[in-house]
This record gives C-alpha cells, structure tokens and sequence, in this order.
C-alpha cells in the first residue's frame, strides 16, 4: 500500500529531516516501493523464532568505574560550530 | 617494475634488504596518484607531506635494524596505504562522504588506523565512499563518483569504491575499507582486487564511524591475498573500548595460507546460480568452482533456503540501525550547523536536510518508519527475526561443509548513471553479500576472472572466526590461476 503524504510528513518530522516538497514526492514513492518489496517478508511462517539482534552473542560487558583523562577539551570544542567559555553554545530548547 | 606496482609482502622484503626505501615507495606511489587520480578520483585527499615524514621514519627504522639487527621489523613498516574516509584519522579530515561532516577533524584515530601506524605504515590520505557508506557505486559520494579503472564509464562499486580503485591502479600498496552489506567485498569484486569482510566482532570499531552497529566491520583491501592476510594481521584483535570486539585469539594468518584444499568441503549454495545473473559472471564463477575441485577439494551442493529474504531484511535491519546512529548529527557538536533559523528545533532539521544526501534521508525514513510505533512489529522485529533463520542456514551449511564458494556480485561493474534514480535496482548488485553480512561470518573476494573484459570476483564464505581456512582457499584458488596479477590498463592515462 502506498505511503500518504502526511505519513511522509510524520516519519520526516519523528527524524527531524526537512524535505522540499518535491522530496517528500519522492521519497514517498520511493519508500512505498521498497516497502512493497520488503512485504514477501510476511509470508514466512515466523512462529517461535527468536529475532537476531547481533551476530555475537555478547551480554553485559563491563569496565571498572574509574575516572581516567578523556580528550583535551579544547579539541573537542575545536569541532564545535559554537562555543563560549569552555562550554558548547546552543540555542535554548525552552524559551 | 616500477616500485607503485609492487604487492605489500615484495614492498616489504626490499625495504628490510635495503634495495628500496620507503621515501622511494612512497614518492612513487605519491607520483602515480597524481598522474592518473584527477581522472579516477579514489582519494578525497591525500596527505603527502605528512605521509612522506611516517616513510623517512621508517627508512630510519629499517636503516637502524639493518644495522644493529633484532627482532625482524613489522610487515607494513614503511607501507603507503590509503584509509576509507569513513575511519577516524587524527588530524586528518574525515567526512564520510558527506556534507554534513565537511570540515571535521577527528581529534583521535580509529583502533584500526592506530593498528596500521603502530606497524609503521604510511597514511597516504583518505578514500572516496558512499556517504556514510550508503552505497554500492560511491556515486552518494556528495563530492564525486570515483572511476573503475578498468573502464572510466563505470563504477568502482561500493561503498569502499574509492580503496579498492586506488589499490586496482597501484595508487596504494594496500588499503582498509568498511563493509555492512559487502562494501569491501563488492568493490573489490568489481575492481580486480582482493577485499575480505571479517567475522563481526574480529576487528574492533572503534573509531569506524557508525552505520549499521550490528553489521558494520572494518577490512583490507590489497593486491593479493598474502597482502590481505598481511593487513588483517595487523588490524585483528579485541579492544576494549569496541565492548563488540570479540576477545579470542588472533591466528596466525600468514600461516594459514600454506597447506592447500585437498579434501576440503566447499559447498556450492544452489540459491546463488540463478536467473538473472551475466552469463559472463556466471561461467567465470564456475571455471572457478572447477579449478577448486582441480586442487583437491571437494565441491558439495548446499541450500540456503532463506537468501532471497536477505535483500528486504537487510534493507530494514541497516536502515533502522543508521536512523538511530545518524541522529547524533543535530548541528550543535560538531559537522555542519544551519544556524539562521527561528529555533533550535529548525536548525536541527535545516540541518540534517541540508548536510545529509539523497540516499542517507531515504534511509533514515526507511528505518525510522520500520522503528515508529504501529510498524516496529510488522518490519523491524520480523526483519530480525528473517535475520536468524539466515544465521541458520550458515550454520546449518557450515556442519556441512568446510566453505561456501559463490559469485560476488551478480554482474560486472556497470556504467555510471545507470542505477541512481532506481534505489532496488542498486540494492540489487549486492545480493551475495548481504546474507553473509546478517549472519555475521567472513567472506573474501578474489579475482577469477572477467566478463565483457570487466573483473569478476569469487567469494569465499567461512564460518565465524574461520578467517584462516577463508583466507587458505582463496590463496590456494590465487596460486593456480593469475587474474590477481592482471592489471587495468592505464597507460595512456599515466601518460598523457
């Protein structure tokens, strides 16, 4: 079944992506394609059987908790588009 | 034989004898590039100055160990290599072929780059990719398409496309790649070279810049399959600061290769020969299959009941993972930052609208839809779940038989252009290798052949940390024939 926009609009919106209206077009065909061909996954009879969340299994790994230098900040703040006083500077969420 | 064109292991014999040093390899290599990369374009840049500096250190190394002796130095001192631009690299700037990280040094480098420089190698610079590795051409590249250079028209695969074209025209001794659903092993399928994926959890991440976490895995790219043990070698081994790394031994790989196939199970997947593919890909693959069986092995028919479902699962499975993984590009770190925005909300998505390519935001809408509420069951969960039976058939496969043997792709490079408006058709050419991807075991593309005059590649599958019977076939399979020492033609190219 093919996406609708406002369902393009929703995904879009839930990964903070701002399309032009013709990539929305796009993308919704696109999507709606690859969906499609995704679907023969629903003919297998999946009963019982366990998802596969990585290819080793590896539970519960752990360090110490001990405080250790990490990188220089002021290499850190280097890559920052903004920064004031030590501290990376962004716009409030709140207003 | 111009020094560019030599293999890693006769690079490094010379430099331990003396009749060659690697200020002389290195300006060679640095020479060649600069003939023949404004037309094939593998590099998003190069490093010379600093590149020479690491091979004057080297040529010091190897003076004084000629000199005082010791314990032999290591293989890749002294060895230009390049490093996909999707690894750390300190100091260097490292894009992942996006907009989004155009101007982003990495303050550190990645466990496996730090492996490579601790050898002693030369960093000649960083490969073209497909952004974020999304890709099969490195045509998502947001800053060009690298060149096959076996045809200019076409493409070099991918997402590794930019590695594997430098090493298939000498423009580095060897290089590292990264591979989620074949990017190592398809590119180099389609260039002529050898690219190995290994086991998940073989060669640590850290410093790999995440895609798909649970698929993602470093590997080499080289001229031959002793060089590619060579780098893997180097690269291999648990770190902690990769909690996936897995913590067992690290095999001889060197001596892995010698001992031959006699008596060896290879298992031919019926699900791999099928309709559709190039006759041309096809008949090479089974000349292939027959020169194994020649050497002493024995060729076994296996299923592998559920690999068409690895194409949509894979498609679901990446995708989420990277929505998840790619959210951490907000403007506010580091990377491109669209700041003239009413809030800080817009900014976040002006700025990943911006910075991010066509097929990265089609990706993160794939996965995020697969991962939003109402769907998570029906695609996410079921993909994970199609992800175990594809475990299972491997493991099924491997009570029978030793390896898998299998082509690599199911063409021969194709023409730029022709699949970027058609997402499926370009997830298409890499159909082998996905399900080797979902089920986290090893695979290596070697040359056996061409088509059209075009490379095709042989893969050879093992079980979970059985890089050595892997690497051992594909030696073995190397030996008897000689498609790994065909070279692409660039003559006129070097030349004019």
């Amino acid at each position: 079944m093919p996406l609708s926009l406002q369902q393009v609009e929703h995904i879009a919106e839930l990964a903070k992506l701002a399309l032009t209206d013709e990539e929305k077009e796009r993308y919704r065909l696109q999507l709606s394609a690859i969906l499609d061909y995704a679907d023969m996954l629903q003919r297998l009879d999946l009963d019982g059987v366990p998802p596969m969340s990585h290819a080793v299994a590896l539970t519960n790994i752990t360090r110490p908790d001990e405080p250790a230098p990490s990188f220089p900040r002021d290499e850190i703040l280097a890559n920052a588009p903004d920064h004031k006083d030590g501290l990376i500077r962004v716009r409030p969420i709140l207003e | 034989m111009s020094a560019h064109a030599l293999t890693i292991h006769q690079a490094s014999e010379r430099l331990r004898s003396g009749a060659l040093s690697s200020v002389e390899l290195t300006q060679s290599v640095l020479e060649r590039i600069h003939r023949l990369d404004p037309r094939i374009r593998a590099y998003l840049r190069l490093v010379p100055e600093a590149a020479l500096a690491q091979a004057r250190e080297a040529d010091a190394r190897l003076h004084r160990w000629r000199r005082e002796g010791g314990a032999p130095p290591p293989r890749l001192l002294g060895i230009p290599l390049a490093v996909k631009d999707i690894l750390c690299t300190r100091g260097i700037p490292t894009t992942c072929g996006s907009r989004i990280l155009e101007n982003f040094i990495p303050p550190y480098d990645a466990t496996a780059v730090e492996r490579l420089k601790a050898q002693g190698a030369v960093i000649l610079g960083k490969t073209n990719t497909d952004e974020f590795a999304m890709g099969s051409s490195t045509e998502n590249s947001a800053y060009f398409t690298t060149r096959n250079p076996w045809d200019l028209s076409r493409v070099p695969g991918g997402s590794s496309g930019g590695s594997a074209a430098a090493v298939a025209a000498d423009m580095a001794l060897g290089a590292l790649g990264s591979d989620t659903g074949g990017s190592v092993r398809q590119p180099a399928g389609l260039c002529g070279v050898v690219g190995l994926k290994p086991t998940y959890g073989r060669v640590p991440r850290w410093g790999l810049v995440a895609f798909a976490s649970s698929l993602d895995q470093i590997g080499p790219i080289a001229k031959d399959v002793r060089d590619c043990a060579i780098l893997l070698q180097a690269i291999a081994g648990h770190d902690p600061r990769d909690s996936t790394s897995v913590d067992t031994p690290v095999p001889d790989y060197l001596a892995a290769l010698e001992g031959g196939i006699r008596r060896l199970r290879v298992g031919v997947p019926k699900e791999y020969f099928v309709e559709g593919m190039q006759p041309g890909v096809a008949d090479a693959v089974k000349a292939a299959l027959r020169t194994l069986a020649d050497l002493g092995a024995t060729l076994v028919e296996v299923s592998l009941p559920h690999t068409e479902y690895a194409l949509p699962a894979y498609y679901l499975i990446a995708p989420a993972e990277a929505s998840a993984n790619l959210a951490r590009y907000d403007g506010v770190k580091y990377g491109l930052s669209v700041r003239e925005t009413d809030d800080v909300w817009e900014m976040i998505r002006q700025t990943r609208g911006r910075g991010f390519g066509p097929e990265v935001k089609r990706r993160i809408m794939l996965g995020t839809y697969a991962l939003s509420a109402g769907y998570y069951d029906a695609y996410y969960l079921r993909a994970q779940k199609v992800r175990t039976l594809i475990r299972r058939d491997f493991d099924r496969a491997f009570q029978q038989v030793d390896v898998l043997a299998c082509p690599v792709s199911p063409t021969v490079a194709f023409p730029i252009g022709e699949r970027v408006d058609a997402p499926l058709q370009m997830y298409l050419s890499d159909v082998f290798t996905l399900a080797c991807s979902l089920a986290g075991v090893c695979g290596i593309a070697v040359p056996c052949g061409f088509a059209d005059g075009l490379p095709v590649g042989l893969q050879i599958i093992g079980n979970v940390f059985d890089e050595p019977t892997v690497l051992r076939v594909a030696y073995t399979y190397e030996q008897a024939t000689d498609w790994h020492t065909r070279k692409p033609n660039l003559f006129t190219l070097a030349f004019s």
